[in-house]
C-alpha cells in the first residue's frame, strides 16, 4: 500500500468546488482515502482535509493548484501534525457483554450516545491510530455499524512560538 | 443609461473585452443573446455545427493571438462544443465559450435541452462558470477572458440560464480581475536562470527543445536571439513549428515519432536539454525511460505542473517563456558564442545521411510529399497553414518551411480529425489579408465539411488542399505495420464523394489533380481564386507511409528511416 499523506486545502466557497477537486483526482488517477470539508477561519473560504494515497504528491499538489478556486495548499507534517477524526460505532452488547464493552470504551474516552437492548453506540474522537485500536478491540463483540467523519488536520505551531505542549 | 437585459449586458461585456469576431449557432436558451447580437459592435459568423464554431474560435485564437469566442445554446449546442474545448485545453488555446442554459427554475428538472454543461465540460476547460445572477455577467466574462489568455492559456466556458439573460440590471463596468487562487508566476527566479546558464556554458552537446509555449508567449524573437548567442541546435515540436525560422541554420525541425532523424537523434545524444514551453509529450519522447539518456535537463514552463511530470529536471524554471529567454540572453551577456564544432559536425552528418526523402516518378502515382513541396514553394511566404490529423499532418509539418510563429495551426495534443477546415475559417476571419491554406485528409475533411458552406456564405476564401488517399491513411499505415496488413475499416473509397462536385455544391471552387503533370496547374489555380473558398483534391498514393517513424512506445534510439528499415 502507498503511504498516506494529508493535505490541507484552502478553497473558495463556490458551488462545484468539491466536484472540481474530486474530478481532478479521478482524472489523474490519484486515490482519495478521505476528504472532510467545512468553513475555514477566513470568510468565503472553506478548508478541505484530503488524505491521499499517491506516490506523486508533488504532482497532486501542482494539479490542485491549477484549480482556479484553490487558494492555498498545506502539506501536513507526517507524524507531528494534529490529526483527528470522529467516529460513531455501534457494537453488539447484550446484557452479558454490556459492562465489558463499556469498560473498554472508557479507556478510549468513547462516549455512549445511544443504548439499545442489543447494542451500544459510541462516539469517539482522536487520532486515526486511536480509532483503529479501539475498533480492533471491540470488533470481536460484533460491529453493527460504523461511520467516520474523515480526518481533519492542522500543523503544529513552529517550536519557537509554542507556549505549552497540549494534547 | 437605463436598465438593460442580461443579454444586452453579455454583448456589452464581450465588446468591453474588445471582441471583433465570434462564432456560433443560436437556439432556445441562448436566443435572448442573439437579439442584441444583431446590433453588436463585432461580427458573428454562423457556423453549421457547434464543433465547427469551436474550432473556428481556436483557429482565430491561434492566428491572431487573441481570445477566440464561440457561442452555443444549451443541451446539444453545448455538448457539441466539448471536442473543441478539450482540444483547446490540450493545446493551450485561449477561447471563451458562451452557452445558454435552461432557466434557473428548470435547472435539474431534465428540462427540454438541458444538459449539465458545467459538469460535462469541467475536465475539458481551464475553468468554467455558471452564472446565477444577472449582475455577475460582466465580471464573469472579464474573468473568463483573463483566465483564457493569461498563465497557461486555455478554454473557459460561461454557462448562462435564459432567465438570467432576460433579467434586467444597470450596467456597471467590470472591476479589475482579482482571483485569490489564480496568480500565475511569470517572472523567472534569477537564481534558476543563473543555474541554467552555468549548465549551458559547460555543455558539449546542448539542444534547445522548444514548443507551443514559445508561440503562446510571443517568445520567438528572444528564442532566435538566444540560439544565436549560444549556437545551440533548436528542435521545434509539432506545436512549436515556426517558433524559430526553419531557414535558420540552427533549426533541426520536428523530433519524435515522425520527426526528422537529426532532431530525434540530437536529443538522444545530447548532454543537455534546454526545454522551454514543452511538456515531454509521448509523441516526442517515445519510451520516456529511454529518452535522452545522457542529458541533464533544464525545464522552463509557465505551468509548474508540467515540470517534473514526465522527467525530473536538474533546473526547473517557472515563468513566461519570453521573460525566461530574455533573462537568459541578458545573463549570457557577452560570453563568446561557443563553436560546439564536434557537436555540429555530428549533427550535419546525420542531416546529410538521413534527410527527408521521397520518390516521385513522373508517370507514377502522385506522392503527397511532392504535392506539399510544390504547394509550399508557390504559396505566399506568410501563408498560414492549418492541418487536419493523420499522415497529411505529418507531411505538412515535415515538408513545410515555417518562417514565423502563428503560421502553423494544428491539433497536436488531442489529435482532432475535422479540425482543419473550421480552424482555417477562424484563422482567415482573424487574418483576412493572409493566405490561409488547410492541408486536409479525406477522412478529416468528411468530418466537418459542412463548414465550407459557412466559408462560402460568409465570404471567407480559405484554400483546402485535400489529400485523397482513399483511406484513413494513418490508420492504414499502422494496420500495415502492426496488424498484418489487415485493413479493417480504414478504406474510404476514392471516388466517393466526388470532391470537386461536392465543393461546387457547397459554394466553393472545386479542382482535382490525379497526375504529376496536373499538380502545378491546379496549385496555381487554387492560389489564384480569391473570391470564394477553393477545394483542390489531390488523388495521392494510398500506400505511401510516413517516415521517419519511431513505433509507439519504442525507444527514440531506433528510428525507422524508410520501408527498408522495417
Ligand atoms: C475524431 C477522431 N477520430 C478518430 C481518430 C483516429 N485517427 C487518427 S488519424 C486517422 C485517419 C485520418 O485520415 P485522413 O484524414 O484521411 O488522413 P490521412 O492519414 O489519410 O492523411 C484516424 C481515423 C482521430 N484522430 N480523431
Ligand atoms: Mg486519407
Amino acid at each position: 500500500m502507498t503511504e498516506q499523506q494529508v493535505l490541507s486545502v484552502l478553497v473558495e466557497n463556490k458551488p462545484g468546488v468539491l466536484a472540481r477537486v474530486s474530478s481532478l483526482f479521478a482524472r489523474r488517477g490519484f486515490n482519495i482515502h478521505s476528504l472532510a470539508v467545512g468553513p475555514a477561519a477566513e470568510p468565503g473560504l472553506s478548508k478541505m482535509t484530503i488524505v491521499v494515497e499517491a506516490p506523486e504528491l508533488e504532482q497532486v499538489k501542482k494539479q490542485l493548484h491549477k484549480l482556479v478556486n484553490v487558494v492555498k495548499i498545506t502539506e501536513m507534517d507526517a507524524g507531528s501534525a494534529i490529526e483527528r477524526e470522529i467516529m460513531l460505532v455501534r457494537v453488539r452488547a447484550g446484557a452479558r457483554q454490556r459492562s465489558e464493552v463499556l469498560q473498554l470504551a472508557a479507556i478510549f474516552r468513547a462516549t455512549p450516545v445511544d443504548v439499545g437492548v442489543d447494542s451500544i453506540t459510541f462516539m469517539v474522537t482522536g487520532s486515526p491510530a486511536k480509532l483503529n485500536d479501539l475498533l480492533e478491540l471491540i470488533r470481536p463483540f460484533g460491529l453493527v455499524d460504523l461511520v467516520k467523519s474523515g480526518r481533519i488536520a492542522l500543523n503544529r505551531e513552529p517550536k519557537a512560538r509554542k507556549l505549552r505542549a497540549v494534547g | 443609461m437605463g436598465m438593460i437585459t442580461g443579454a444586452e449586458a453579455l454583448i456589452k461585456a464581450l465588446e468591453y473585452q474588445e471582441v471583433d469576431t465570434a462564432f456560433g449557432i443560436p437556439g432556445g436558451a441562448i436566443l435572448p443573446a442573439y437579439d442584441p447580437l444583431l446590433d453588436a459592435g463585432f461580427r458573428h459568423i454562423l457556423a453549421r455545427h457547434e464543433q465547427g464554431a469551436g474550432h473556428m474560435a481556436e483557429g482565430y485564437a491561434w492566428a491572431t493571438g487573441k481570445v477566440g469566442v464561440a457561442i452555443a445554446t444549451s443541451g446539444p449546442g453545448a455538448t457539441n462544443l466539448v471536442t473543441p474545448l478539450a482540444d483547446a485545453l490540450m493545446d493551450s488555446v485561449p477561447i471563451v465559450a458562451i452557452t445558454g442554459q435552461v432557466p434557473t427554475y428548470a435547472v435539474g428538472n431534465d428540462a427540454f435541452q438541458e444538459a449539465h454543461t458545467t459538469g460535462i465540460t469541467m475536465p475539458a476547460t481551464k475553468h468554467n462558470y455558471f452564472v446565477n445572477h444577472v449582475e455577475e455577467i460582466a465580471q464573469t466574462v472579464a474573468e473568463a477572458f483573463h483566465l483564457a489568455s493569461t498563465g497557461r492559456p486555455g478554454p473557459v466556458l460561461v454557462d448562462i440560464p435564459k432567465d438570467v439573460l432576460n433579467a434586467r440590471l444597470l450596467w456597471k463596468d467590470p472591476e479589475p480581475v482579482a482571483m485569490p487562487g489564480y496568480r500565475p508566476t511569470v517572472s523567472p527566479h534569477p537564481r534558476r536562470v543563473r543555474e541554467a546558464i552555468r549548465l549551458i556554458e559547460s555543455a558539449e552537446r546542448p539542444v534547445l527543445y522548444v514548443g507551443g509555449g514559445i508561440i503562446k508567449a510571443g517568445a520567438g524573437e528572444a528564442l532566435t536571439a538566444f540560439a544565436a548567442k549560444t549556437n545551440m541546435p533548436v528542435i521545434t515540436t509539432l506545436m512549436g513549428r515556426g517558433a524559430i525560422s526553419d531557414n535558420n541554420p540552427n533549426t533541426l525541425g520536428m523530433p519524435g515519432m515522425h520527426g526528422l532523424y537529426a532532431a530525434t537523434t540530437a536529443m538522444q545524444k545530447a548532454d543537455l536539454l534546454v526545454a522551454i514551453g514543452v511538456r515531454f509529450d509521448d509523441r516526442v519522447t517515445g519510451d520516456p525511460d529511454a529518452f535522452a539518456p545522457f542529458a541533464k535537463v533544464i525545464h522552463a514552463d509557465i505551468d509548474p505542473a508540467e515540470i517534473g511530470k514526465v522527467r525530473v529536471p536538474e533546473v526547473p524554471i517557472v515563468g513566461d517563456a519570453r521573460l525566461i529567454l530574455e533573462a537568459m540572453c541578458e545573463r549570457w551577456g557577452d560570453t563568446p558564442t561557443p563553436e560546439l564544432e564536434k557537436w555540429w559536425t555530428t549533427i550535419r552528418t546525420w542531416q546529410e545521411r538521413y534527410p527527408l526523402r521521397f520518390e516521385q516518378q513522373s508517370d507514377g502515382p502522385l506522392k503527397p510529399q511532392h504535392v506539399i513541396s510544390r504547394l509550399r514553394d508557390r504559396a505566399d511566404d506568410d501563408a498560414i497553414v492549418v492541418s487536419g490529423v493523420g499522415q497529411h499532418q505529418m507531411w505538412a509539418s515535415q515538408y513545410w518551411r515555417f518562417d514565423q510563429p502563428r503560421h502553423w495551426i494544428n491539433s497536436g495534443g488531442l489529435g482532432t480529425m475535422g479540425f482543419a477546415v473550421p480552424a482555417a475559417i477562424g484563422a482567415k476571419a482573424g487574418m483576412p489579408d493572409q493566405q490561409v491554406i488547410a492541408v486536409d485528409g479525406d477522412g478529416c475533411f468528411q468530418m466537418t465539411v459542412q463548414e465550407l458552406i459557412t466559408a462560402a456564405y460568409e465570404r471567407i476564401p480559405i484554400k483546402v488542399a485535400l489529400f485523397n488517399n482513399a483511406a484513413h491513411g494513418m490508420v492504414r499505415q499502422w494496420q500495415r505495420l502492426f496488424y498484418n496488413e489487415r485493413f479493417s475499416s480504414s478504406d474510404l473509397g476514392q471516388e466517393l464523394p466526388d470532391y470537386p462536385k461536392l465543393a461546387e455544391a457547397l459554394g466553393c471552387a472545386g479542382l482535382r489533380a490525379t497526375r504529376v503533370d496536373e499538380v502545378d496547374q491546379v496549385i496555381e489555380t487554387m492560389l489564384e481564386i480569391d473570391d470564394r473558398p477553393v477545394v483542390a483534391e489531390f488523388v495521392v498514393d494510398r500506400d505511401e507511409m510516413v517516415f521517419p517513424m519511431v513505433p509507439a512506445g519504442g525507444s527514440n534510439d531506433i528510428v525507422l528511416n524508410g520501408p527498408e528499415d522495417l
